[in-house]
């Protein structure tokens, strides 16, 4: 079921620095949204604390439904970091059905079934995770962000390393999850194939929002000026 | 600024006074003789070391439930006070025993707990220094803070039942060991000065990091830039 | 109850993965080997100075085994982040700690376990008559180790020299255990063995007090 995220003034502070100064956002359910900037702009601070891996020094974090005012609190966003978060020595199968038992998931091992297929790694699937190339670890770490059938996911910068073949698929992938409903935060570096999924873009730079196509900017703007 | 220097006078002359009463005033023990004398001393001292440990205690519950770092400055300067008073104790329990039992260390239950406690809070000031990101520092040393709280009454308890099955030499009756009044008023004064005492270190070690803290965030905004 | 699922996929996780490997219990094996024959060398044992001595040489040992073994149990899962994976995934964090802190325990006390007949032999000090208590008292000292050896790695894990920086948290808040341990295997180990019920109460309070400390702070342990 697709959910949407509301930000109120999120801050995150370490130390003196601020990654995050007073961001708001509203993401709607279903929409698919580009976060560009420069590293160190606070995107993935920002993922972070969308993943509830990070607890903003100020500020909340909500999740909704597609009705505006039920707030959904069971909502556990799937996310892709730039690690893949999973076990290097368990097979792609034990990883996926760790995680899946571990979200209680009824069904766990047909899901995980379903997964791999889905992934295209049922052919690898009892092959130590350790052995995989950058492509197929990145196909590990969508599927345990899909386990749960997530209404939102979140990626961060989810092509790097990723040969021009994984590409693509990651493309297809999200386009499908787009396409199916899921609303979808990523972050990217500038434009490409991928950037070309989006509904909305946001420019984030130095922990503030400095530009949303929401509010008028253009994708082109908002992605290359990432790049500058 | 004259407030603090008004602090700091009287301090100083609750310690002279203390220090007065316990030479002049407190009248001279049977066995001990003038070597007893520092037992006001040594034991308002501990007890000062431990009240300053239990504020540390307090800020670290306080830093974990509300993160402001004010309960971070309070937590580290209590600990270093407490810390500080502690040696003190170490120190002058050996200056005891040597004339008393010809040994600088008996091993005691007091004082090996008390040792014990010293390593705690060591240990404590040692993983602060190990941290750097200012947050972090502050909650992991407060959790590690309250860790080694609960731990000392344990720490007393399982070592002075381990002396009971391997008796010693207690260092100092103290306190338990029934005091004659002008002595017990003599004792309360002194807790009541050391008490005064670590209250003024704390307050300006307080002050100390206060500013520590603000010039670090001035550093690291500017390395920022 | 999710605690007790999640912590048994979790423990499930902890042994196969160690059982793959035995990298921990192996090297944490011999370690503790190496300081039995080495403390052989520092006084000729005779089987009643062995007997006196004896207890304390094995909780030596294993607390510095333990601080050892213990290194790895956070640190491992920041290689692909994998404590952020548990994190989000787990119903209650302290599924976490409570599934490494039991396997923790079950590694240390199998090592102790695979070296109390070694002991035995090396030192001539017999322990089949008392081994049943033996083995309560390995396993709730033990236990004490583990609960706090487990949540001092989540900190250590986080700062530098964490190589030094664990024993060194570690061991002062383990000297209840050390203290009341050892004199609880002293005694069983004696001429006339008996049970000091007061040293293996000491033992329970701690392991009792610092399960529910963790069970309280567990997750501030782990926040980002």
């Amino acid at each position: 079921m697709p959910a949407g995220l509301r930000l109120e003034n999120i801050e995150k502070r370490y130390g003196g620095l601020y990654a995050l100064r007073k961001v708001s956002l509203i993401i709607a359910p279903g929409e698919c949204v580009v976060l560009a900037g420069r590293n160190g702009s606070g995107k993935t601070t920002l993922l972070r604390v969308a993943a509830r891996l990070v607890r903003p020094s100020s500020g909340k974090l909500t999740f909704f439904s597609s009705a505006r005012d039920e707030v959904a609190t069971e909502v556990r966003p799937g996310f892709v970091a730039h690690t893949i978060m999973a076990y290097d020595e368990l097979t792609a199968e034990e990883n996926l059905r760790l995680f899946a038992q571990l979200r209680g998931l009824k069904n766990a091992a047909a899901r995980v079934d379903v997964l791999l297929q889905e992934v295209g790694l049922a052919e690898r699937r009892s092959s130590l995770v350790r052995t995989f190339s950058r492509g197929m670890r990145q196909r590990v770490a969508i599927a345990c962000a899909l386990l749960n059938e997530p209404g939102v996911l979140l990626l961060d910068e989810p092509a790097t390393g990723l040969d021009p073949h994984g590409i693509a698929w990651l493309v297809e992938t999200l386009r499908q999850l787009r396409d199916g409903g899921c609303t979808i935060l990523m972050s990217l570096h500038g434009e490409s194939e991928i950037s070309g999924l989006g509904t909305r873009a946001i420019r984030l730079d130095a922990g503030s929002v400095i530009a949303d196509t929401r509010t008028g900017a253009t994708f082109r703007t908002i992605l290359t000026f990432a790049d500058a | 600024m004259a407030k603090r220097a008004l602090a700091a006078a009287a301090v100083v002359g609750l310690m002279i006074a203390a220090a007065y009463a316990g030479f002049f005033i407190a009248p001279e023990e049977k066995s001990m003789h003038v070597l007893q004398r520092i037992f006001y001393f040594h034991a308002a001292t501990a007890w000062a070391g431990e009240m300053a440990f239990g504020v540390c205690f307090f800020a670290n519950l306080m830093y974990v439930w509300r993160r402001k770092e004010q309960w971070d400055w309070l937590g580290v300067s209590a600990a270093e006070v407490g810390l500080a008073f502690i040696t003190v104790v170490l120190i002058t329990g050996p200056i005891w025993a040597k004339p008393a039992w010809g040994i600088w260390w008996t091993w005691d239950a007091r004082l090996t707990s008390t040792f014990v406690l010293w390593l705690l809070y060591i240990s404590y000031l040692v993983l602060r220094t190990m941290i750097e990101e200012p947050d972090r520092k502050a909650l992991l040393s407060a959790l590690f803070g309250i860790f080694a709280f609960i731990d000392v009454p344990i720490v007393f308890g399982a070592i002075r039942w381990w002396r009971t099955q391997h008796p010693k030499p207690v260092v100092m009756g103290g306190a338990d060991s029934g005091l004659e009044p002008t002595m017990a008023k003599v004792f309360f004064f002194s807790v009541f000065a050391l008490h005064a005492l670590m209250a003024f270190l704390i307050a300006e070690r307080y002050r100390l990091e206060r500013m520590r803290s603000e010039v670090e965030v001035i550093r690291r905004e500017a390395e920022a830039v | 109850m999710s605690l007790l699922s999640n912590t048994s996929a979790l423990l499930g996780k902890e042994v196969r993965t160690e059982f793959r490997s035995r990298e921990l219990l192996m090297t944490t094996v011999i370690f503790i080997l190496i300081v039995i024959v080495l403390f052989s060398f520092t006084f000729d044992p005779t089987s009643d100075e062995s007997r006196r001595f004896g207890s304390g040489l094995l909780w030596l040992a294993f607390l510095f085994a333990a601080s050892l073994m213990l290194q790895p149990c956070f640190l491992r899962e920041q290689h692909n982040d994998t404590l952020s994976a548990l994190r989000l995934s787990v119903s209650d964090p302290f599924a976490i700690f409570l599934a490494k802190l039991i396997a923790n325990t079950l590694f240390l006390l199998l090592t102790e376990l695979l070296l109390l007949p070694i002991f035995s032999t090396m030192y001539n000090v017999p322990v089949l008559p008392v081994l049943h208590w033996l083995v309560l008292v390995f396993f709730l000292g033990s236990l004490g180790i583990c609960v706090v050896g487990t949540a001092l790695s989540a900190i250590s894990a986080q700062a530098r020299m964490r190589e030094l920086l664990l024993p060194l948290l570690m061991l002062p808040l383990l000297t209840p255990i050390l203290v009341a341990s050892t004199e609880v295997t002293k005694s069983l180990l004696d001429r006339n063995p008996f049970v000091q019920w007061k040293g293996v109460e000491i033992v329970a309070v701690f392991d009792v007090v610092f399960l529910t400390a963790l069970w309280l702070f567990g997750e501030y342990l782990l926040e980002e």
